[in-house]
């Protein structure tokens, strides 16, 4: 009796909760953004028909429960078979597959046959970030290989194809596309299987080390899309996000036309240390004469106290003076130092200026910054080697591979700060922070401050071992 | 010499001389069974503690600090793996095909019973190879149960040196337990049985678990040489699974691979695994439902038949499990034809479960209330099944919550709410006394509405786009509002039917001491385990003489009989038989003058 009301109330839940989910919580489909309503509709009428089949057997389950239920004197029926009964519950059920199975089939060879004036794109994913090109006024993607791979060649373009010569390659998790043209994705990776969601599109595609994939689908709307990694990757798997800016076709051409092109990129003229020398009599103040770095110290202000510099590729510093320049790092709710930073950064005029800052400071002989932080070593290297180590390497020498910088030899008491401003979200979540929030997440497998000094204590022993960065 | 049928020849049985040969060395089918049953519980238990440390942090995200990315990697790919190998393979065959396949079949034991005894301690094995790698450095590998190549052995994946390892050998050694009892459940099965017991009187569940062998058979060999290549990959530095990749910056040594020739091998035999688990329940169900409502399992022939047509079709609708890995997508139009074909046989089944309890006498114990727990749960899957199955509506929903909250409720909560009802369906068999009936009420209760509650909100984080597999959740401009709170409440759901099963186990050790004395045949059932002339059966089951069969196992309120129940060994001097009309289509029976 009780089950037979459970089960009957459970299907009335059910149907009750559907509405409530998808449209109290918002627990459904985003808005479409893409030319993919037949995906849409072929889910509708699958919910129908199932929704249907859902309640009416269980209904009837549940009133055979309640109806017979044992009763004194009451004796079941001798029923073997009824072949008539099944036969037509056999074709009942065929006609309901069939009624979904057609929309799939047929909106699924949609989806194989690529529209002959689609534009191509290729979006290059690897551990734990997505890289796109786009083919020049050609139209054509040069061939590319893994063999090519360097830290100048990223995408492993083929360096004689002529097609590729005026390929723009978007070194970038964020990538553009024009609204309402057909767009054919060609997909690589470098590493393991990755799969390249935009859940507004509707459809996805592994990324599989070793061969080309694709998927085509017209984007709609015009708007910014979260692209999430789908495929487990390893451990920065949840934190591979990428985005996508669906704009018009003006737009996007004007975007496309500044970038520059594979060739360009290859033939860039090298940065001038000795330019950067000149500027960096400025940061010694804080970050030493070669770039050393300070330590903290009682009576002297945190403001003029700068973590190391020495060691840190080109790369990175690049990237870092960027984000002070253009308030990702040292904006508001940022402590004084960082904050000081940026305004310091803006002494660099242009892009050339970071250049040639960076590629001075790359030159910078780099000594292990004098320790200043204990912890527990052994629980400090269990984090890291667990953690860590996938980006940056088991000897913390970093790698341009996953964007991380090195990390043995750093001013300790500047890991720890940094660390420090993950956790609480300080640093890492500026949107255009492209590696921030990977590093929010993972600083969360230290659950406190004594643990990140534990870690940094472990970092601490690693630049005995170290040889040259070098670049 | 003339011939004489195996299951007439005189068995040499190898009476126990002690304690250690009686429970530990032991060659009694029932004993391995409860070895086999115990192993896998006491395994299932550390999965269900992964798993709540993983909904710990998905729920409570910053807050309790029990995981880190890498051990919630470890734990996701552990609790998958155990769950479907270590436990409900080995729990459904090595167990309940035991236990059950001699006692219904009418012979003493298996055919081969030292090498039954040898498939346990050789699963024992598999199972401590594979919890050490919980204690070897880089701990157990976070590949995903899946183990896709290439991130199983490259940096980036925790476990890729020796967890790794450590998994593809003990599933090796698992395949090879699996291969000795699997050979002796077909034989056992095909040649073992009594006088009189033709295929077509055989309970369904020696169906269920005769079929799902046989599945087993075919599949896991696949498993096996992909293992073996996976290994040659990892150790040797062969290539294929492993295409030219780079590792932190850096080629590494392989070339012309391929990681989706991988996933066919996996599949080929992942698919058939699901059925090798749900056959067993099927099997099991439909016997504990007939009993339960005190009538025939209703269309017995269309049952066995959609065994054997699931059985065949599970092993050409694999790739439905990999419409967006990059293989030919053209793969797509026969996989989700063949993979919605399935429906059919298994809709059927389903119909026929329920009309089973249509004009029956429904005795609510608790076995019966799992029992039909489960038919809601596994439509409830089914159905989702043919979201995922058709192929285009596998574009937005693969790889999402929706994918796990399908796959738990069919693969997960369906047969473990099945081997509830066949754990206390058979508890007074195995153990000579009754549970207690109360305590297994609640235990359902919290089991069947907790898991519910767990994955029906799942489907919908899965439609709108949240992706599985992901530590947080993070920043998303997409994601409702309340998505966070779905995960927090999931959770709670999760730990307090964690918590629940308690109950069961609670159940367990208080009936083994003061349960009630069963009898020989609570339940009033047919089938020939419920015969035997002890209880618990002894070594050798059956006494002096083999039982002889006269009848089907689903005699129930056959008008004119004494009882409502006939069991299989009565002649057909002492009660009305039917049996042979039960297969005329167009005889009704029930108004046969008998």
């Amino acid at each position: 009796m009780s089950l037979a009301i459970a089960l009957f109330l459970l299907v009335i839940a059910t149907v009750v909760l559907h509405f409530v989910f998808a449209y109290y919580f918002d627990w459904w489909f985003t808005p479409l953004a893409a030319d993919w309503a037949g995906i849409d509709l072929t889910v509708l009428i699958t919910l129908w028909v199932t929704g249907f089949v859902f309640v009416a057997i269980n209904a009837f389950m549940a009133y055979c429960v309640w109806r017979f239920r044992h009763k004194p004197g009451h004796k079941a029926v001798y029923e073997p078979e009824n072949h008539k009964l099944e036969i037509n519950l056999s074709i009942f059920t065929t006609v309901g597959v069939v009624l979904m199975l057609a929309p799939g089939l047929f909106y699924w060879a949609v989806f194989v046959n690529v529209p002959e004036d689609a534009r191509d794109y290729e979006v290059m994913a690897q551990q734990w970030q997505w890289q796109y090109r786009y083919p020049g006024a050609d139209g054509i993607l040069g061939t590319a290989d893994t063999s090519y791979i360097s830290q100048s060649n990223p995408f492993g373009v083929n360096p004689e194809d002529p097609n590729g010569q005026d390929d723009v390659i978007v070194n970038d998790p964020q990538m553009r596309l024009p609204v309402d043209q057909d767009a054919h994705f060609l997909f690589r990776s470098n590493d393991v299987l990755h799969n390249f969601t935009v859940p507004q599109f509707r459809v996805k595609m592994d990324l599989v080390p070793g061969l080309i994939s694709y998927m085509w689908f017209t984007p709609t709307e015009v708007g910014t899309y979260d692209v999430l990694c789908e495929e487990l990757c390893g451990i920065g798997h949840f934190i591979m996000r990428g985005q996508v800016v669906v704009e018009t076709e003006e737009d996007f051409n004007a975007w496309l036309a500044a970038q520059p092109t594979f060739a360009e990129t290859q033939n860039m003229v090298a940065a001038n240390p000795a330019a950067g020398q000149a500027q960096y009599a400025l940061c010694a103040t804080c970050h030493g004469q070669q770039g050393e770095g300070l330590l903290p110290q009682e009576g002297v202000s945190p403001l003029n106290i700068g973590p190391k510099l020495a060691g840190q590729p080109a790369w990175y510093i690049e990237r870092q003076l960027q984000y002070f320049k253009n308030g990702v790092r040292g904006g508001e709710g940022d402590d004084d130092a960082s904050r000081g930073m940026a305004t310091m950064s803006l002494t660099l005029f242009d892009d050339e200026a970071v250049r040639n800052m960076a590629a001075y400071i790359a030159t910078l002989p780099d000594e292990p910054a004098e320790r200043t932080v204990t912890g527990d070593i052994a629980n400090g290297q269990d984090i890291y080697d667990r953690n860590c180590a996938a980006c940056h390497l088991d000897d913390g020498s970093g790698t341009w591979y996953t964007d991380a910088p090195p990390l043995a030899g750093q001013s300790d008491w500047y890991l720890v700060s940094q660390l420090s401003k993950f956790q609480s979200r300080i640093r890492g979540m500026h949107p255009d922070d492209t590696f921030g929030e990977q590093m929010v997440q993972m600083a969360t497998a230290m659950a406190d401050e004594e643990e990140i000094r534990d870690v940094a204590a472990y970092i601490n022993t690693l630049s005995s071992s170290r040889i040259e960065v070098g670049e | 010499m003339a011939y004489v049928p195996l299951a007439d020849q005189e068995l040499e049985l190898h009476h126990p001389h002690s304690w250690v040969t009686k429970y530990v060395w032991s060659q009694d089918h029932k004993v391995i069974a409860i070895q086999y049953g115990g192993t896998a519980i006491a395994v299932g238990l550390v999965a269900l503690v992964l798993s709540l440390f993983m909904r710990m942090q998905l729920g409570f995200p910053e807050t309790f600090d029990l995981i880190d990315p890498n051990s919630y990697y470890q734990s996701v790919t552990m609790h998958g793996m155990i769950m479907v190998i270590y436990l409900l393979t080995a729990l459904f065959l090595g167990g309940f095909g035991n236990y059950l396949i001699p006692l219904m079949c009418g012979a003493r034991d298996m055919v081969f019973p030292f090498m039954n005894m040898l498939s346990y301690w050789v699963y024992l094995v598999s199972v401590i190879i594979l919890l050490a790698s919980f204690f070897v450095s880089g701990g157990p590998t976070g590949a995903g149960w899946t183990l896709y190549p290439p991130q199983t052995s490259m940096a980036g994946t925790p476990g890729h040196d020796m967890g790794i390892v450590l998994m593809l050998v003990s599933l090796a050694v698992f395949i090879v337990a699996f291969t000795m009892g699997g050979l002796n459940y077909v034989v056992t099965v095909l040649q073992y049985r009594c006088r009189g017991l033709t295929m077509m009187r055989l309970p369904l569940a020696v169906w269920g678990i005769f079929v799902a062998t046989v599945l087993g058979l075919f599949a896991f060999p696949a498993l096996l040489v992909a293992a073996i290549m996976m290994l040659f990959d990892t150790l040797i530095g062969t290539s294929f699974f492993m295409p030219a990749v780079i590792e932190s910056g850096a080629a590494l040594d392989y070339d012309g691979g391929s990681p989706i020739l991988f996933q066919h091998l996996f599949w080929f035999f992942g698919h058939p695994e699901v059925y090798i688990v749900a056959l067993p329940a099927f099997g099991l169900v439909s016997d504990v439902l007939s009993t339960h409502a005190r009538k025939n399992i209703f269309g017995y022939r269309m049952m066995v038949w959609a065994i054997i047509a699931i059985g065949l079709l599970s092993f050409i609708v694999w790739a439905h499990h990999m419409y967006v890995s990059g293989m030919h997508p053209y793969f797509g139009f026969f996989f989700a034809t063949t993979t919605l074909i399935i429906a059919v046989p298994t809709a059927l089944k389903v119909y026929n479960w329920v009309l089973t309890l249509w004009e029956g006498d429904i005795r609510m114990n608790a076995p019966m209330y799992f029992a039909i727990g489960f038919i809601f749960t596994f439509i409830h899957g089914g159905l989702t099944g043919l979201f995922l199955g058709n192929v285009v509506i596998d574009l937005p929903l693969s790889d999402t919550y929706f994918v796990v909250a399908h796959f738990h409720m069919v693969m997960g909560v369906s047969p473990i709410l099945v081997l509830f009802a066949a754990l206390y369906h058979w508890f007074p068999k195995m153990s000579g006394r009754m549970y207690h009936e109360g305590m297994a009420k609640l235990h359902f209760w919290c089991t069947f509405l907790g898991t519910y509650a767990i994955y029906l909100p799942m489907h919908y984080l899965g439609i709108h786009g949240v992706p599985r597999r992901y530590y947080a959740l993070g920043t998303t401009e997409f994601m409702a509002p309340a998505t966070q709170d779905a995960n927090t409440a999931i959770t709670i759901a999760a730990l307090f039917v964690g918590a629940s099963q308690l109950l069961f186990f609670i159940n367990v050790i208080w009936s083994l001491r003061y349960g009630e004395k069963s009898g020989p045949n609570p339940w009033g059932a047919n089938s020939l385990e419920w015969q035997t002339p002890d209880t618990p059966p002894i070594h050798g089951n059956w006494g002096d003489s083999l039982p002889t069969v006269y009848r089907w196992a689903y005699d129930y309120s056959v008008p004119g009989a004494h009882e409502d129940f006939i069991p299989q060994n009565t002649p057909e001097s002492e009660e009305p038989t039917v049996d042979e009309e039960h297969f005329d289509p167009d005889h009704d029976v029930s108004k046969a003058d008998l």
